[in-house]
């Protein structure tokens, strides 16, 4: 099955709430986080920029360069999440993500179709205080 | 004149489908494929010989031992070694890079000195001198290359003459752009400022002959999978009196000539420096590698090789949005210097962007369709930082390419990068 579905190039051709480039954190706002992650098979980085009130994604904004897979998980990914719980943002899994993408995603691309969602934990991880995860959390130990 | 159709044929990989397509396989600068004479050598060793070496009086142990060092005289011909005893079997090419770092650098660096690398490095010629760094607060300095991949020389003599610089560690030949740095000029500027250099020809062997004697490196590594040889095996190459004055790398059995409860005494050069059961039938395979590729002639190989980047050159250059990074970037220069038999300082890859089309999605569709290419920085982020890419998508090439294969992976490379555009 090709993996470049209409849906994935559409979101790749027109990603949304991608924003170029992202504010710069105020770091006395509270309300905000801003986390990067790196593909290492690439050198791909993607950063996501949550807003959080009352305990709810108020608003996600994201950058990066990427395939054509990434972009679309993340842009996906970030229609998904506007006005989720953190809860429910913490409790997205990989097989989630794969449902949004609707396409098989062999080995060799499960960090392009998971490298936004791995930004995604960590960036929650970082508002909560709490140290990153690795890959292997987010991805399973196979990659 | 290589007989291409009799080379594909002793590839068996090569009568291999891909989703019902044949392989094309443009990939050789990560790993190159192998010939029925290194397989059949190492089935052989296996059928045959398998014994552990340098222990025991039987006869199989005196055949691997036989074979194993075997590959060692070998490859100290392939080289042009003054003696066979300065070939020491690693893993690999990173392995032989790390042995330097570990113990030459060790034993000789001191926080202060400084270790020079080229901008066109590949991670294993960069990490290890980057751990000394740390560890031992050794200075890492960098020969910046131009949008061609010309390393700027000039930098190279200004470093020198600031006297702190202990070893010279260079490329032999881009992994990413092909380009092949002066090494005779660098080697001597290196030695006239009482500096060592260390040349990685992970990527040259294969495409070039190789003469230490001539360079007059001091150390030089490469590894046997790009040289139509197995997996799991490495070469460093050592100037003899370098390899005794310095301590060994791994400890364990083979290495040692005495040990005690509180002590122990190193073996002489090459045992010294290879702890525990080494590579043997990587060895032999190796071995057969460079007597099957000694079948051909350089010449023959490199003018073959030369035909078939100028026509991927050709090819890619025709493509919409794409730019050959490198040498071929603004100017066809790789072209034209090619055509009329100028330019031989590019060989082996040509490594390339296109606008709006990810090289992973590339690549990927260019997989569906039997072509092989990589994707991604090549284990070169300095350089593709320096070229102001984050990835690219490399085409390589070996002797048992054809022009064919070239084009149509040209015509492919369009198609993808079409659909992949809005
Ligand atoms: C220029 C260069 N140096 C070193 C290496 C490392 O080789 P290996 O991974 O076999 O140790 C490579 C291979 O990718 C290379 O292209």
């Amino acid at each position: 099955m090709n993996i470049y579905a209409e849906n994935i190039l559409d979101h790749y051709w027109h990603p949304r709430n991608k924003t170029h480039p992202l504010p710069a954190e105020n770091i006395k706002d509270g309300g905000r986080v801003t986390h990067e992650e790196i593909n290492e098979s690439c050198g791909d980085s993607l950063a996501i920029r949550l807003t959080i009130s009352a305990g709810r994604i108020a608003s996600i904004q994201w950058d990066g360069s990427g395939c054509a897979i990434s972009q679309a998980a993340i842009s996906m990914l970030s229609e998904e999440l506007a006005g989720k719980s953190i809860a429910d943002a913490e409790s997205i899994k990989k097989d989630d993500v794969y449902s949004l993408l609707g396409v098989p995603i062999g080995p060799r691309r499960v960090k392009c179709a998971l490298l936004g969602l791995h930004a995604l934990k960590n960036a929650i991880k970082k508002f909560k205080g709490e140290p990153p995860t690795g890959w292997n959390d987010t991805a399973g130990s196979s990659v | 004149m290589l007989d291409t159709a009799s080379i594909r044929r002793q590839f068996p990989i090569f009568s291999r489908k891909i989703g019902g397509r044949p392989l094309i396989y443009l990939d050789s600068a990560a790993t190159s494929q192998k010939p029925l004479a290194v397989l059949d050598r190492m089935r052989k060793f296996y059928e045959e010989d398998n014994a552990n070496v340098h222990r025991g009086m039987h006869e199989l142990a005196e055949r691997s031992t036989a074979a194993y060092e075997g590959a060692r005289t070998a490859v100290h011909e392939f080289l042009n070694t003054r003696y066979p005893e300065e070939i020491i079997f690693t893993g690999n090419c990173t392995e032989a890079v790390n042995l330097v770092a570990r113990s030459w650098g060790r034993a000789h660096l001191r926080e202060g000195d400084a270790v020079v690398l080229s901008a066109l490095e590949h991670h294993s010629n960069v990490v290890p001198w980057l751990q000394l760094k740390e560890e031992l607060g050794v200075e890492v300095k960098w020969i910046d290359c131009d949008d061609h991949g010309r390393l700027r020389i000039d930098m190279l003599d200004a470093f020198l003459r600031e006297g702190n610089v202990k070893l010279v560690s260079v490329t032999a030949q881009s992994n990413v752009l092909g380009v092949r740095p002066p090494l005779g000029d660098i080697i001597a500027t290196a030695h006239a400022h009482r500096a060592l250099a260390l040349v990685d020809a992970a990527q040259s062997v294969s495409h070039h002959p190789t003469d230490v004697q001539a360079l007059d490196c001091d150390f030089l590594a490469f590894s046997g999978h790009k040289l139509y040889g197995p997996s799991g095996i490495g070469v460093l190459y050592g100037k003899r009196e370098h390899l005794e004055s310095m301590p060994p790398f791994l400890g364990g059995g083979m290495m040692i000539r005495e040990v005690y409860r509180d002590r122990f005494t190193p073996a002489d050069i090459p045992q010294k420096f290879e702890a525990g059961t080494p590579p043997i039938a990587e060895a032999a395979g190796l071995a057969a590698a460079i007597r099957w590729l000694g079948q051909f002639s350089w010449e023959n190989v490199e003018n073959y090789e030369r035909a078939l980047l100028r026509s991927a050159w050709e090819a890619l250059s025709s493509v919409n949005g794409l730019t050959v990074l490198g040498p071929g970037s603004s100017s066809p220069r790789l072209c034209s210097g090619l055509s009329d038999g100028m330019d031989s300082d590019v060989s082996g890859c040509l490594s390339f962007v296109v606008t709006g089309v990810h090289p992973h999605d590339l690549t990927e569709i260019l997989g569906c369709r039997g072509i092989c290419l990589r994707a991604g920085h090549h284990c070169a982020q300095p350089l593709h930082r320096q070229l102001g890419v984050t990835a690219s998508t490399r085409l390589s090439v070996g002797i048992y390419n054809t022009v064919e294969e070239i084009k149509l992976a040209g015509q492919a490379i369009a198609d993808a990068a079409g659909a992949l555009r809005p």
